[in-house]
């Protein structure tokens, strides 16, 4: 008997290791620092929102979770001649996009959550070099994708080191090959402002949810302690 | 004033007797006095029936059965409408509470042989039961229109092809085109708002109205009725109000408090509740790189892809149900309750729900050659649990069985033994803090959780016999 | 099963006790439902202030624009129709728009914050038909005494060039005048009272 369990453990481990896949970085989210969700933002109009729409958030909605008069996001963050009900829409329209890019660059509201953090993050610091594909780029986390380093200027040009584990070339890591305008740790910090803004879109109503959640609690704990001296007092009868 | 209403309420009565239904199902309904904490899942899918059904119908109120804009009408609600979010986390996780709600139920009737004569028709409506919110689940789990809930769709409706002769024409009439479309989603909306929970409120209704007039079995499984007073009430019963009324709402309490949490704290659950491939919308042109179904199909699916042959996939994944509904018949013991069964039925049980637990677990793994190896072994525990049913329990020799109900220690007597493990297995060390002063602080004990965990296995090992 | 020495009051102070907090819980359960039913942040973005250009817009012209859904009329009243509006005090039920909807700003004799531009709801105060406008004066159908104004066709109601309601007609008070400012001279957001600062 302990022997079989002893061998199905083993082996419901082993499966556990063999699903695991490429590591991923740890991003740093906190959806209650505005100041890291505005400036995510800012990052997001600037750098994704010429291809990426985010159609299920409003510019209006981003003021008031955020706590920032309507009039700075349209000054600072929103595109020129977006309104304040506008939701977050690019300018391409999606014909050319899957002219251009072989595909229609998807809409990122909810990327998040199919995603998850981390795999922003590391996907957003993993491109590398790769002179065998057309756009010149690949990604380590995102094998062949067909979106090219948008960031390049700011992170520079990452390089594979490649290794031989069994007979076959696998990528060890990535080095810098040349310096982009910001210092790592600085583009780390743009990297984690940007899917700390993409966790906040993927549901805007965590901010809320999870606040209002001790509340409900307490409530229900209160209700469970008197149902219970409820209870005792009746059963006092049968006992 | 009060003579007035006083008269209006004997007029409603005497034309619909309230006050005697009231006392038939509540106030002079005798249940058996043990019931333990078992016992609270029966009221609990009462009360998840109700949030889904209450939840589902103002969801409703925006949701749009339509391919083209599903998706983005969901999204509408956890956005736009006011509150919205909160209903549709209600109802989704009122789904996998469902489940796990009605696993439970389904576990006790097991354990305490409340299937047995004279209660197989309770089962058997329960069993319907079961079978028809497997429907409910399965049609509404396509209504997002993500990527999960479509190719989820593709993949269960593709197995009615595996029927011989007319498999294709049924898949087809099923999804009412060749692949999973516009139409499939409209009429699985009809099926999952309307059709299904008729048909369940239907069966829950005559589930209730076959164990009122048989009466509750209980952990003793012993027939409270065979031992009457002078005014023909049951030695061992009492009524079920006030007194399981007032407990079951501490039971409602606490199911409310986790179900809260998880609502407020956790509502895709790490994946499990809410799938991270369904907040990507259908595409029909690509498949996720995983299929896996919510959790609470995953001991079926597991079954479905231990059998090679698409067929046989298919048969045993019925089976897998459908042996359910035999229980009543297969179970040959003299006894009802587990607590005076043999070590046999005992071991068998426990091999049972370790394997629902593994084949449910390796339902949401990728179909590697170990894990098919494993899915194998243990879906003939699952069938071996149930089929060789009628030689063990003749077999096996049973305990005597008590003439009257036996007092057991309830939970609140088992609180000051918790409170002990709870010391047993952590330590309190002093900390020194950053500014030099010592904190006591609760630390893990790693010696201690081993004597603990060691008991609890020898503890289990005994109750197994 | 015993009877005896059952604390009563006891027992009904920790039912009631129950109750109250369970009554509170559901009624607070009862807010997301009921308030899911009210507008959705979409239906508050469709229903946003709209902005209209009436440089353009000529004497005597009447321009219509969607606010909410719902029809507003931009009137622009040259000097003749503006002298008819004085004198029409005698025909009308409520002319000095006690009992009629109007922000403070359009609360004056001629019902606008400058008396040539006109603005108000095109919808009749009655069963929300929308009247039709009609400056002509005498025509067969309204009569002699008809100076201009708004007709209502579902029900026969009849406004003056103010928007103001005759007497005996169906329609119980005079048009609603939505909030409205002026950012410049020719420039009118329609769903933004003057008194509501920028942003606010």
């Amino acid at each position: 008997m302990k022997k079989i369990l002893s061998i199905i453990l083993l082996l419901l481990s082993f499966n556990i290791f063999a699903s695991a896949g490429t590591e991923l970085q740890e991003a740093d989210v906190n959806v209650l620092d505005s100041d890291s969700l505005l400036r995510g933002a800012k990052h997001y109009v600037d750098y994704c929102l010429g291809c990426h729409s985010a159609k299920h958030i409003r510019y209006k909605r981003i003021a008031m979770d955020l706590g920032v008069e309507e009039s700075k996001i349209l000054d600072n963050i929103a595109p020129f001649e977006a309104g304040i009900y506008d939701p977050m829409l690019t300018a391409m329209n999606g014909h050319d996009a899957a002219k251009w890019f072989g595909t229609q660059p998807p809409d990122l509201s909810l990327i998040a959550r199919s995603r998850g953090a981390d795999w922003l993050y590391s996907y957003l610091k993993g491109f590398y070099t790769d002179d065998s594909r057309a756009i010149g780029t690949n990604n380590l986390i995102f094998e062949d994708v067909g979106m090219p380093n948008v960031l390049w200027k700011l992170q520079g040009i990452q390089k594979a080191v490649y290794k031989t584990i069994n007979g076959r070339e696998v990528i060890d890591k990535l080095v810098m090959e040349t310096q982009g305008t910001l210092s790592p740790k600085e583009f780390d910090r743009f990297a984690n402002d940007l899917t700390n803004f993409l966790v906040y879109v993927g549901e805007p109503t965590q901010l809320e949810r999870q606040s209002m959640g001790k509340y409900v609690l307490f409530f229900l704990l209160m209700f469970i302690v008197l149902g219970y001296l409820l209870k005792r007092e009746y059963w006092k009868d049968i006992h | 004033m009060k003579k007035q209403i006083t008269a209006c309420g004997d007029w409603i009565l005497d034309r619909m007797a309230m006050d005697k239904v009231w006392n038939q199902h509540m106030a002079q309904y005798y249940a058996p006095k043990n019931f333990n904490f078992w016992y609270f899942f029966g009221s609990l899918a009462l009360l998840v029936l109700v949030n889904q059904i209450v939840t589902g119908i103002f969801l409703t109120m925006n949701y749009k059965p339509d391919a083209k804009l599903a998706f983005d009408s969901v999204e509408y609600i956890m956005r736009d409408v006011p509150w919205g979010w909160l209903i549709r986390y209600m109802h989704s996780t009122g789904a996998s509470a469902f489940f796990l709600v009605v696993y439970l139920h389904m576990f006790r009737g097991i354990m305490y042989g409340s299937f047995k004569k004279p209660r197989e028709l309770i089962w058997i409506f329960g069993m319907l039961i079961f079978f028809a919110l497997m429907a409910e689940a399965f049609t509404g789990y396509l209504l997002p229109w993500g990527q999960m809930s479509y190719w989820g769709a593709q993949v269960i409706i593709s197995l009615f092809s595996a029927i011989p002769v007319i498999g294709d024409d049924l898949s087809l009439w099923i999804r009412g085109d060749f692949v999973i479309a516009d139409a499939t989603l409209n009429r699985f909306f009809a099926f999952h708002v309307i059709a299904v929970p008729l048909v369940i409120l239907l069966l829950v209704f005559l589930h209730i109205v076959a164990l009122h007039e048989v009466g509750s079995n209980n952990p003793d499984g012993i027939e409270i009725k065979e031992n009457k007073d002078e005014n023909g009430i049951p030695l061992d019963g009492i009524p079920f109000h006030p007194y399981y009324s007032v407990k079951d709402i501490v039971g409602v309490g606490v199911f409310l408090f986790f179900f809260a949490a998880v609502i407020f704290y956790a509502p895709d659950m790490g994946g499990y509740f809410l799938e991270h491939d369904n907040f990507v919308p259908a595409d029909p042109l690509k498949t996720p790189e995983h299929i896996a179904p919510v959790w609470y199909f995953t001991p079926y699916y597991a079954i479905l892809r231990a059998v090679p042959d698409k067929f046989a996939g298919v048969i045993a994944m019925g089976a897998a149900v459908f042996v359910l509904f035999l229980l009543p018949w297969l179970d040959r013991s003299p006894v009802k309750s587990i607590r005076y069964r043999g070590g046999i039925y005992k071991k068998a049980l426990f091999l049972f729900v370790i394997s629902f637990l593994a084949l449910g677990y390796l339902g949401t793994q990728p179909a590697t050659d170990t894990a098919i190896l494993m899915t194998r072994i243990f879906t003939v525990i699952y069938f071996a649990f149930f089929l060789l049913m009628p030689i063990y329990t003749r077999w096996e020799k049973v305990k005597p069985v008590p003439k009257r109900l036996t007092e057991q220690p309830s939970l609140e007597d088992h609180i000051p033994a918790m409170i002990d493990t709870f010391n047993e297995m952590t330590v309190r060390k002093p900390i020194k803090t950053a500014e030099g002063d010592t904190v006591v602080k609760l630390r893990p004990n790693p010696s201690g959780m081993v004597t603990v965990l060691i008991r609890f296995l020898k503890k289990l090992k005994a109750s197994l016999d | 099963m015993n009877n005896e020495g059952v604390d009563t009051s006891k027992r009904q102070f920790l039912t009631s006790a129950l109750t109250v907090v369970g009554a509170v819980g559901t009624g607070y359960l009862a807010v997301p439902f009921l308030s899911q039913m009210q507008p959705s942040s979409k239906a508050m973005a469709a229903g946003a202030p709209v902005e209209v250009d009436i440089s353009k817009l000529e004497s005597g012209q009447l321009l219509r624009v969607a606010w909410r859904g719902k029809p507003v009329w931009v009137l622009n009243r040259p000097p003749r129709m503006l002298k008819i509006i004085e004198g029409m005090d005698t025909f009308l039920e409520d002319p000095s728009s006690n009992e009629s909807l109007q922000p403070e700003s359009s609360k004056n004799a001629v019902r606008s914050i400058k008396p040539e531009i006109f603005i108000a709801v095109g919808l009749c105060t009655h069963l929300g038909c929308s009247p039709t406008f009609r400056p002509e004066v005498a025509p067969p159908d309204l009569g002699d005494d008809w100076e201009g104004g708004f007709f209502c066709p579902c029900h026969g109601s009849k406004f003056d060039l103010a928007g103001r309601v005759y007497r005996s007609v169906p329609a119980p008070t005079n048009l609603e005048i939505p909030p409205y400012r002026y950012i410049t001279d020719t420039q009118i957001i329609i769903g933004e009272d003057t008194a509501v600062e920028e942003n606010a």
